[in-house]
């Protein structure tokens, strides 16, 4: 897996704050879990307050990044591993 | 003979820069750590730590520099650990990075809120820290006094 950059990705909510990506992702995505901070996804550990919600819909994943001067991003990447994996509740 | 006592280590995680403070209070609080024989790293993102690079170009005051990324990366797998976190905050994403850094550390952060916004940053936090806020923006003189009356029992207590 590459990192996030080099990937297709989708940008659904830009600047946005920690709690409005887990309201927008609990509120839209068909399924979602809860990943503590710093679980990784797409190889990178996640930024955030707990409970970090990471929506799925099939092999769509949807999940927050967080950079200092930007602020939240909700982001959405096709990919049946990382969907697999996050379901099977792998680390 | 006793053997000496292994020196205790700080980060001090920067935010976004835009907030002027935030580099002045971060060598001070490297310097005033310095003074109570604690040793520094700061991370922060290459525009965070360029501010502070070039404000103490002799390391006179600061240590070891590490990326925001790199850190958060090393924090998650447990490569490094440090006796005291010290956040940056003053927009959500400090929030944010606090969270995360006491999650994966463990421990409680020192959270180092400012800018014109500092008590809504300060009631969103409800995880495990101390709070050092003041609504500093362009001086970083109240806050910079607030450090001074907390760094002692920071120090003795965390």
């Amino acid at each position: 897996m590459g990192c996030i950059e080099s990937l297709k990705y989708e940008i659904i909510l830009k600047g946005a704050s920690f709690a409005e990506c887990r309201q927008y992702v609990r509120t839209n995505c068909r399924e979602y879990v809860d990943v503590p901070p710093g679980y990784r996804i797409f190889e990178k550990p996640v930024i955030g307050v707990p409970p970090i919600s990471i929506g799925l819909d099939g092999d769509v994943v949807t999940f927050p990044y967080t950079k200092p001067c930007y602020g939240t991003f909700l982001m959405r990447i096709e990919c049946s591993d990382e969907a697999a994996r996050l379901r099977s509740g792998k680390r | 003979m006793t053997a000496s006592k292994e020196q205790k280590k700080a980060v001090l995680v920067l935010g976004c820069p835009q907030v002027p403070v935030q580099t002045s209070l971060a060598i001070y609080l490297a310097y005033a750590l310095r003074k109570k024989g604690v040793a520094t790293v700061i991370a922060g993102n290459r525009a965070a730590r360029q501010q502070v690079e070039v404000s103490d170009p002799e390391r006179s005051y600061i240590g070891e520099m590490v990326d925001l990324d790199r850190f958060i990366s090393e924090l998650a797998d447990g490569a490094r650990k440090y006796d005291y976190y010290f956040v940056f905050i003053h927009n959500d994403s400090g929030v944010s990075y606090a969270a995360t850094v006491q999650a994966l550390s463990g421990k409680p952060v020192v959270a180092v809120i400012y800018g014109e916004h500092f008590q809504e940053m300060a009631d969103a936090i409800t995880f495990p820290s101390e709070k050092v806020a003041a609504k500093a923006v362009h001086n970083p003189l109240p806050l910079k006094n607030k450090i001074d009356e907390v760094l002692p029992w920071v120090v003795s207590n965390l």
